[in-house]
Parts: structure tokens; sequence; C-alpha cells
């Protein structure tokens, strides 16, 4: 490690702040304008440097990597072409509020606006999908840029950062000095509550008959799921999550109900819309959570504590915003609360009738292969005790019904933008994170091509991943919806015929597959795949080609209007 | 309703851009914006004229304090203040109508700052009201061409 004070050039104190900052992975990709930067990185060993096949992958990677860890994971990719496949994930990262930080080179600075070669505007390409964005303009910001940098994706609400190198600004020499500290005048998130607002949030839950937790993915960032669970424990609340909260509470207490929203359980949904108090902690009131906001919990009180106050009253209006961070709205509820509870036990027979009512089933009698067994088994398998990543689709929304999610950043899911092509390349960034814990992958044959390459990736990482394909020849959930409210029409969704052959392309990548056509076969396979941990696997699931994802609320329907079954969709419960 | 804001921002390259994005990113209306140095030259100030109902007001002065570089964002419209917008102006010249013309320059406290054989040009300050009046007002004696500032407006002192 270099001291301060020392002149260092551009490219070595990038990695000096890279050092500072205990960055333990780049994800990067090298190209003309970080030549200088991939010279430095040749005698480096303690980061160590992963090579992806696109670089895409190598923002899902980083992302893998900070929801699995809470840490900021890191990209390094070069100007023009580099910077702009980063795009999709950087846009992924921002909607669901991860920190990684991506670093682009540029060409030199006295050829930017010359439509130089390999040149793109970067910063103006990724200004709306990035929480800030820097260029530097002179070697001697390097180093106060990349900390801010660093300091903006972590602090606050969570989420992509990335600065621009010119070539010349790393070729270049000064004098290194870390800023120890930082300052951002325009940045100062609140992160404590206001305790006034805690008071009133603590007098409602004492006087509340039936309140509902409304988790989201901010607990997860904000570790505050220990206080959740003593809060729900404490006052005999229960809890529902969001796709990105799933794990914040542990899923085989009797308080959890699982997900709400439009592939949500019946009885979440249902007790939403009768709460009289609804807590929403880091979430966000997205539509896929409300459904038609009109309806949604109209008989309740509804609280709302997020760390960023765009988030309050965007799509629905609250009667009591509670702004900072959860883990500090949570521990100082629990302060607030008196001691003993409030009976709920009519409340809790009320859910659990709704949950006898309309329970999460799947077909198992006709010995046919379907996604929701193949997720049931590994659940049951792994205990709920894995890194569970999903790309997008039909299998996401069963991942969330039938994975038991025990522990906090156990679901790693593209949920806001909804990126097919995300999951083989976060669950590779999970695995370099995790590794006292099986990752696990569920992606549909139609994810899995958007990014293989990173097959390479992990095989020559020899990261464990298990990637479960859940192959039904189709894109299935836009198939679902053709289906549904499209007449049938199953346009451009059918890929049993353009398929490669799963096995054989993982073969060829030098990655361990399997095959599964049965519940039997599949059972062994999963057991084998799991006990498998010298590289990737890969299983082909070869699931029924045409079930749907129920219940589900139509786009735009009431979550109390929840769709059991294809064939009369006017049956509503 | 009608807001205006004002906002402090870092005077960096893209600050000005930052927001106007966000506007269009977020379909929020945006009538005029106006950027300029403070006496702290590191710090701009942008003043921004808006329409929508309260909750879109809310979610603007959120979403513009988010940005990282927004230092200090305030809505003037329920405050003091003094809002000022200038209109520079080229009108047609013909020797039947530059009477009229001179006098309603009066009317308006104009000032002439060009003034050719066959046109002249003018400056108004004033409201956004009043500068619209002004052209309403013109505009039978043939606008050539003219340009507006936008808005700029400051708190009331104490």
């Amino acid at each position: 490690m270099h001291a301060s004070g020392q002149t260092l050039n551009g490219s070595e104190i990038f990695f000096e702040c890279l050092r500072r900052e205990n960055v333990e992975y780049i994800f990067g990709y090298p190209g003309g304008s970080l030549l200088k930067v991939y010279e430095t990185l040749y005698d480096i060993e303690d980061i160590q440097h992963i090579l992806v096949r696109h670089e895409q992958g190598a923002t899902h990677m980083a992302e893998g990597y900070a929801r699995a860890t809470g840490k900021p994971g890191v990209v390094l990719v070069t100007s023009g072409p580099g910077a702009t496949n980063t795009v999709t994930g950087i846009a992924n990262a921002y909607m669901d509020s991860s920190p990684i930080v991506v670093f682009t080179g540029q060409v030199p600075s006295s050829l930017i606006g010359n439509d130089a070669f390999q040149e793109a505007d970067i910063m103006g390409i990724t200004r709306p999908i990035t929480k800030h964005n820097f260029l530097v303009k002179d070697v001697r910001e390097l180093a106060i840029t990349i900390r801010k940098a660093f300091f903006l994706a972590t602090n606050g609400r969570p989420g992509p950062v990335l600065v621009d190198m010119p070539k010349d600004i790393l070729n270049a020499s000064c004098l290194f000095h870390w800023p120890e500290t930082v300052e951002i005048r325009g940045f100062k998130p609140t992160v404590k509550c206001h305790i006034t607002q805690v008071q009133k949030a603590a007098q409602k839950i004492a006087q509340a008959k039936r309140p509902l937790l409304y988790i989201g993915g901010g607990v997860i960032s904000a570790e505050a799921s220990e206080e959740l669970r003593a809060l729900a424990i404490q006052q005999n609340i229960p809890v529902t999550m969001t796709l990105q909260g799933l794990g914040a509470f542990p899923g085989n207490h009797p308080l959890s109900m699982g997900m709400l929203g439009m592939h949500g359980t019946y009885w979440a949904n249902q007790a939403v819309n009768a709460c009289d108090l609804l807590i929403a902690v880091g979430a966000r009131f997205d539509d896929r959570v409300t459904g038609k906001t009109a309806t949604f919990a109209t008989q309740a009180y509804k609280i709302h504590n997020d760390v960023d106050p765009t988030n309050v009253d965007k799509n629905v209006k609250v009667e009591l915003p509670v702004v900072g961070d959860a883990k500090h709205f949570l521990a100082s509820l629990i302060e607030e609360m008196p001691e003993t509870a409030v009976d709920r036990s009519s409340w809790l027979i009320q859910i659990n009738k709704w949950r006898e009512k309309c329970p999460l089933t799947y077909k198992n009698d006709d010995n046919k292969l379907r996604t929701e067994f193949v997720i049931d088994e590994v659940s049951k398998q792994t205990r709920g005790n894995a890194v569970v990543v999903t790309d997008v689709g039909q299998h996401q929304m069963w991942t969330s019904q039938f994975y038991t999610f025990i522990n906090p950043r156990s679901i790693i899911t593209s949920g806001g933008l909804g990126t097919m092509g995300y999951g083989l390349p976060a669950a590779i960034g999970a695995s370099f994170g995790v590794t006292d814990r099986p990752i696990v992958l569920f992606c549909g044959d139609g994810g899995l091509m958007m990014n293989i390459q990173e097959l390479v990736t992990a095989v020559f990482s020899k990261v464990p991943v298990k990637i479960f394909l859940i192959n039904n020849s189709f894109l299935g959930m836009v198939r679902q919806w053709q289906e549904l409210f499209h007449k049938e029409k199953y346009s451009f969704t059918d890929l049993g015929d353009s398929n490669p052959d799963f096995v054989k392309v993982a073969e060829a990548f030098g990655c361990k597959a399997l095959k599964a056509e049965t519940p039997d076969e599949a059972k062994k396979a999963i057991t084998e795949a799991l006990a498998w941990n010298e590289g990737p696997v890969l299983v082909d699931f070869r699931v029924v080609k045409k079930d749907m994802v129920f219940p589900m609320v139509p786009a735009g329907g009431s979550i109390s209007e929840m769709l059991f079954e294809r064939l009369n969709p006017k049956t509503m419960v | 309703m009608k807001h205006i804001i004002s906002v402090l921002v870092e005077n960096k390259f893209g600050s000005l851009n930052r927001v106007a994005a966000m506007f269009s990113a977020r379909g929020f209306n945006l009538e005029s914006i106006s950027i300029g140095e403070t006496e702290d030259t590191e710090i701009s100030r942008m003043t921004i004229v808006t329409r929508g109902e309260d909750q879109i007001i809310s979610q603007v002065l959120k979403q513009l304090n988010r940005l990282v570089d927004t230092i200090k964002v305030t809505d003037l419209t329920r405050q003091p203040h003094v809002e000022r917008e200038l209109l520079l102006m080229t009108l047609k010249l013909n020797k039947t109508v530059q009477h009229e013309i001179f006098e309603l320059i009066n009317v308006f406290k104009g000032k002439v700052v060009d003034i050719k054989q066959k046109s002249i040009t003018i400056e108004v300050i004033g409201s956004p009201d009043k500068i619209n009046t002004t052209i309403d007002i013109f505009k039978p004696y043939g606008i050539k061409e003219l340009a507006r500032s936008g808005a700029v407006a400051i708190h009331r002192g104490e």
C-alpha cells in the first residue's frame, strides 16, 4: 500500500483508493481507455479482478455481490461500448437500490466531444439511472471523487454511482492524498427518524386491532431484520413482505404471511385490505404491490417509514410519514412500545382462515415435473439456508411462493426493472461474496440465454453456483399474459424449436450439467448438484410447458380480487 | 397551480441537465428555468416555474432535493418574494405607428436598446404576467423577434 503524500499516477491512485474502500473484487473487462489501469492491475494481488465476458455481466455480478454481502460491488469497464454495455445493469441497480460503483474509462479529455474512437457520453446516458455520476477532470480530483462515489453509493438509500475517468487522467501523476472524511453539501440523508413521529406510530400500533407490517427491501439493506423480528413478535403483528423484502422476517414463523401483491398470497392481500393499521417499512408502494391504488388498504391508517422522502406519498397517500433509516425506526419504535402487547388473536385467526381457504398449492399427482416442485424441493434440501438468485418471470414468482426464506440477504432478484439475463451473473457475483451458504440460481430458458456467456466466468473462477434451469421452452410469463389477456396468441414466446440443448451448451463451456424430466429425477439431480462444489453445475429441468402462476391480480386490478385459475377469468374470490 | 421554486445548486457542468432531465423523466411540467451564479461562485441559483397540484409539487420539491448537486430548494410561491423577467423584443418600425410605439414603451417602463431604420429593439422588465401583457399589446405592431429570460426570483429581505 502506498502512503498519502507519495507521487502516484492516476491508475495507481485508483487502486490505492479501492484498497482503502476495502474492495475485494472488481468485475471488469479491459479496453483501450483503461490500458494504464490494467497495466497497474497486472502486479496487484490483494484485489481480485474477475474477468467477465460482457460488461452487462459485470454490473449484474457487482449487484449480486452487493446484495449478498451488503458491501458495494465494483465494476471496471472501458469507454464507449464498454460503458454503454453497463447501462441495463446500472438501471437495474438503481431501481432496486443496490450499492454499486461503476468505473468507466473515457477518451482523453482533449478529445471529449469530438466523436473520438470509442467515445460515448456515458455521463449523459447514465444521469437518469444513477444516484449520481462524476467525470474526473483532474488527477488531483480522482481520490476525493472515488471517496464520494463509495460514500454516495452506500449511504442513505443505496444506489449505483458512476465515475468516468479519461485516459489522460489515469496517466497523469500527482501527490496522492486520501481524504479521511467526505463532505457533500447537497447530500444529507435523514437517518434518524423524528422522535415525535415514532411516538405517534407507537401509539397507533398500541391501539390497532388489526395491524399489518408491510416490509420492503429497505429493511434488508438497513440490516434491520432483528429489530423487525423483535417488534413483530413482541406486538403480535403479522408480517407481509415484498419481493425484495423476503427473508427480512423468517418465512417459517407463524406471523409470516409471505409476499403480497400481484402474485402474493391470498391471505396477505386480504389482510392488506382488512387491516386497520398498515406499517410500511422500507417499501415503496410499487404498482406490483398495490394493484389499483384507489382500493389499496382503504380501511387502514398508514404509517410509512422510508429513508428516501421521495417515496413518501408518491403512489399512495399516507397518514404518518416517518423519514429515516429502517433500523433506527424499528429500534426506536420498540423502545416506545408498551411491553405488553394487545391481544390480537381474533385478527390472527381471521388471517389463518384466509390462509386455509386459499393456500399455495400445486399439482403433484401426475408424475409431471413442475417448477413449483423443483423450488419446493430445493427449499427443503437447503432448509431455506441458500442464497437464492432468480432471473425474471414465472420461476421468479414461484420462487417467492415456494422457497421458504429464513434469513435476510437470501433472495437476489431483479424486482424493479425486471431484467431478464440478470440471474446468472448476479448469482456468480453473489458466490464471490458468500462462500458459507449454497448459491442457488433459478433461471428460465429465455433469461439464461441473455447472459449465457458468463458461464465462462463461473467455470474459470470455479464458483459453485447451482444453476437450476427451469426449462419450459417458453417465455412463460409473457405466454401466461397472452393466454389470459391476449386471445391466446402466443406471439414469439415459444422457444421450443430454437432453444439449444442446454446440457451440451453447459458442457461445452466446461460446466457440469445434468438433466431431469420427472420429479424423481429432479430430486436426485438437486441432491447431486447441491453436493457438487468444485465449480458451477447446471441442471436442465424439463418442466411442463403451459403452467401459470396463481394466484394473480390482473394489472391495475384491486389486490382483493385475485385470479385463481385460467378457464374462467371472471372467477374472482 | 403555478409554483415558483428557487434552487441552489453546485456550479458544476451537468447541474442544469440533471434538473431538466429529472423534470422530463418524471413527467413534471417545466414552464421556465433560468440559472446564474450567485455571490458564491461555487453555487448557482436556478429559478424554476412549474405547475401542478399540491401532491405533484411536493414530489417536485422532494425530487429536486434528492439530486446530489442541489443544496437548497425553496418553494417561493406562498412566501414574500420578488419575481422578474426580462423581455427583449424587436418590432417593425414605420412612421405611422412610431409615435404609438414610443408611448407604449413608456407605459410599460421599457427601454429602447437599439433602433434602426425599419426596426426597434426594446427591453422590458417585470413579472411574467406583465411580460405576457406587453407582448399582447405590441403584437398588432408586428413583432419580428422576441426573447424571454424566464423568471428569476428571490426572497424579499427583512
